[in-house]
């Protein structure tokens, strides 16, 4: 039983990451809090769900979901983010508050107000043994699948020249434009790549927890939980607030059933008492 | 104006005056049901299928004609409450139906027992609407929450469970639900070993409370969930290979035909109880399933067999009365009375409650050419609901 619930724990954790690492970056990097963050999440998993139904194939959907709100993200970035990063903050909350509201009743108009599913691939479909507990094998894929996506941020961000353009942005806005980096496309390429994350991570888990309109608020608050505890602004502060909310739920769950609804908001709570800036924080 | 303009004009108003005070006017039903959100589709099987009742008398009772009024509750109480008011006092409907969810019932209740409006429960399940808040005027012909569960209790007893582990989401219905069972199975020498309660459409993952349940060692799980709760609940048990360890039953609904499509072969060997399953083989089963695939395209759940009563019963109440509704009471008492054999076989209100009195269906999931489909294993026939507290 630990061992499934530590796997279940590192499960949610990924799910989490995928889905905040993309919305703390951006906000290091304008400053803003993109609330429709969720909607992309929710249009991933729907996009994928139609994809999966056209063609039969999890894996194509897997692909292109993805892909498809990357290009949402960098539409909606051209068409609306680029000129509310000067407005006050307000504006942008509200803005970004009427998007979802936009998303939702969009998924209603064209897929319907039923819940859907997605079925996983025959590969997927045995559980697995591990120290004499069986493990469905798609979580694992899950927890991978975080992983991965994990290691190659952790590459691009600390290794490369263009991470260190990103990491420069976000510390010092205009500093950077003045030696030159063209923090313009910078968060046009990082903002598209965060939708996408956000779309991978919705038709990710859409085989496990299904594919409903809805779907996004129930992230929505989860992420700005993880960008909270976790320090806007950095990897390590997603993967840090992504774990650590990741096995408060889970385990909370496990141990003490009644308090399932409040167990991360208690923690988070108690974060932000000793550690108002998050776990980690580069602003 | 001269005074022969004057003559003509009167009497051609009066023609029109009375033109319209000699036709009979329309029967009027407001139908008070979600007609969207996550919910609306048990709405629209409600609905569809009443109107498939409707049409087979060609919307017509002794020269009045039948008119269906759609009210969206939006599944809120509030709301629910505002649309009733509208439907009573400003479309003056003569019967009122529906409600999916127990809180708008019971939002609504005091309002049509005060405005006198006969008012058909079409689904919501709190066993308190036809006990304690019993009205002469609000008849249900969907279930009582403790009817559905309460036979399977002794059932799944004889059935060699003998331990069992209760889960549902944390609402009225679920407890209600889960407490029905409780008390039978424990009567009849079962023994509850765990019980754990959800948040209430929050819930998407169950990882965490499956490895509870696999490791509590009882011999089955008895589960409530409807929506996208039953779909995740029934693949993520399947993908974490819980029927090898236990055997996975509960009230019906959780594997509803609506929710079998997604849930695909997951549900298989599912055991559970409720008041309707499309392989009923009865000839009134088989027309009304031929009926609304043929108009609707899919297959008929509970709430569309639930919905289909409620015209049907209307129909014969209105018949009886020659389609006479300007006294109330008299409309009430005739629509407790009617009794009918419907796709679930025969239903008669009890008079003592206003709560149907209906046949219980234990079935299992098992596969089929066409998928998953739901086999009848047993029928429990007249299960009434003990309606404690109520007098008509």
């Amino acid at each position: 039983m630990f061992i499934t619930e530590i796997l279940n724990a590192l499960q949610f954790s990924m799910t989490l990451f995928l889905l905040s690492v993309g919305l703390t970056i951006v906000f290091g990097l304008m400053k803003i809090v993109n609330l429709a963050h969720g909607t992309l999440y929710m249009l991933g998993a729907y996009i994928g769900l139609s994809i999966w139904t056209f063609s039969d194939s999890f894996w194509l959907a897997f692909v292109f979901a993805p892909i498809a709100t990357a290009i949402l993200g960098a539409l909606l970035y051209k068409v609306l983010f680029k000129f509310i990063q000067r407005v006050d903050p307000m504006r942008q909350v509200l803005l970004t508050f009427g998007l979802i509201y936009i998303g939702l009743d969009s998924v209603r108009l064209i897929w319907g107000s039923m819940s859907h599913s997605i079925t996983t691939p025959e590969l997927f479909s045995n559980p697995i043994n591990i120290f004499g507990e069986t493990y469905p094998t798609y979580r694992l894929f899950v927890i991978l699948v975080g992983i991965t996506v994990l290691l190659i941020l952790y590459f691009v961000l600390e290794k490369t020249k263009m991470g260190a353009m990103v990491r420069a942005s976000v510390d010092d806005h205009e500093t950077s434009q003045m030696l030159g980096i063209n923090t313009e496309k910078i968060l046009f390429y990082t903002f598209s790549l965060g939708c996408g994350l956000a779309g991978l991570a919705g038709v990710t888990v859409a085989p496990i927890v299904g594919v409903e309109a809805g779907m996004d608020m129930e992230v929505l608050v989860l992420t700005l939980i993880v960008v909270v505890v976790g320090g806007p602004g950095s990897l390590k502060g997603a993967l840090i607030g992504s774990l650590l909310i990741g096995f408060v739920d889970t385990f909370g769950k496990v141990f003490f059933p009644e308090l399932a609804l409040i167990t991360i908001y208690a923690a988070m709570a108690l974060i932000l008492i000793f550690k108002p800036g998050g776990m980690y924080s580069r602003l | 104006m001269n005074i022969k303009f004057k003559v003509w004009f009167i009497i051609i108003i009066s023609i029109l005056l009375s033109s319209t005070l000699s036709k009979a006017e329309n029967l009027k039903i407001g139908m008070l049901l979600p007609y969207s959100g996550a919910v609306a589709i048990i709405g629209e099987e409600i609905t569809n299928a009443l109107e498939l009742a409707f049409e087979e008398v060609n919307y017509e009772i002794s020269g009045r004609k039948l008119e269906i009024i759609r009210a969206d509750t939006e599944y809120k109480p509030n709301i629910a409450l505002k649309k009733a008011r509208e439907l009573i006092f400003s479309k003056k409907v003569d019967i009122l139906a529906g409600t999916v969810s127990s809180s708008v019932a019971l939002a609504v209740r005091d309002l049509v027992v005060s405005t006198k409006t006969p008012f058909i429960v079409a689904n919501a399940g709190a066993n308190q609407i036809t006990r304690k808040k019993c009205s002469k005027y609000i008849i249900r012909v969907s279930f009582s929450n403790y009817q559905i569960n309460a036979p399977m209790g002794p059932w799944l007893a004889n059935y060699g469970i003998k331990t069992a582990f209760l889960l549902s989401a944390n609402y009225a219905a679920g407890k209600e639900q889960m407490s029905a069972f409780k008390s039978t199975f424990e009567a009849s020498g079962g023994k509850i070993v765990g019980e754990e309660y959800t948040p209430h459409r929050k819930t998407k993952d169950f990882g965490p409370y499956l490895g509870r349940i696999k490791s509590s060692g009882a011999d089955a799980v008895y589960v409530f969930y409807a929506g996208g709760e039953a779909i995740n609940f029934i693949k993520q048990a399947h993908s974490f290979g819980l029927a090898d360890v236990m055997k996975i039953t509960g009230a019906g609904w959780t594997t509803s035909p609506l929710f079998i499509p997604a849930q695909k072969k997951a549900a298989l060997g599912f055991i559970g109880i409720l008041n309707y399953v499309p392989s009923i083989e009865t000839k009134e089963n088989l027309e009304f399933q031929r009926a609304y695939k043929e108009k609707f395209g899919r297959i008929a759940s509970e709430f569309a067999v639930q919905g289909y009563d409620t015209g049907k019963m209307i129909v014969e109440a209105l018949k009886s009365l020659s389609g006479d509704t300007s006294n109330k009471e008299l409309l009430a008492e005739e629509l407790s009375k009617v009794s009918i054999i419907g796709p679930r076989g025969p239903l008669t209100i009890d008079p003592k409650t206003n709560n149907v009195i209906q046949n219980m269906y234990i079935f299992e999931v098992v596969n089929s050419a066409n998928g998953p489909v739901l086999k009848i294993l047993d029928k429990i026939e007249a299960v009434k609901d003990p309606g404690t507290g109520c007098s008509l």
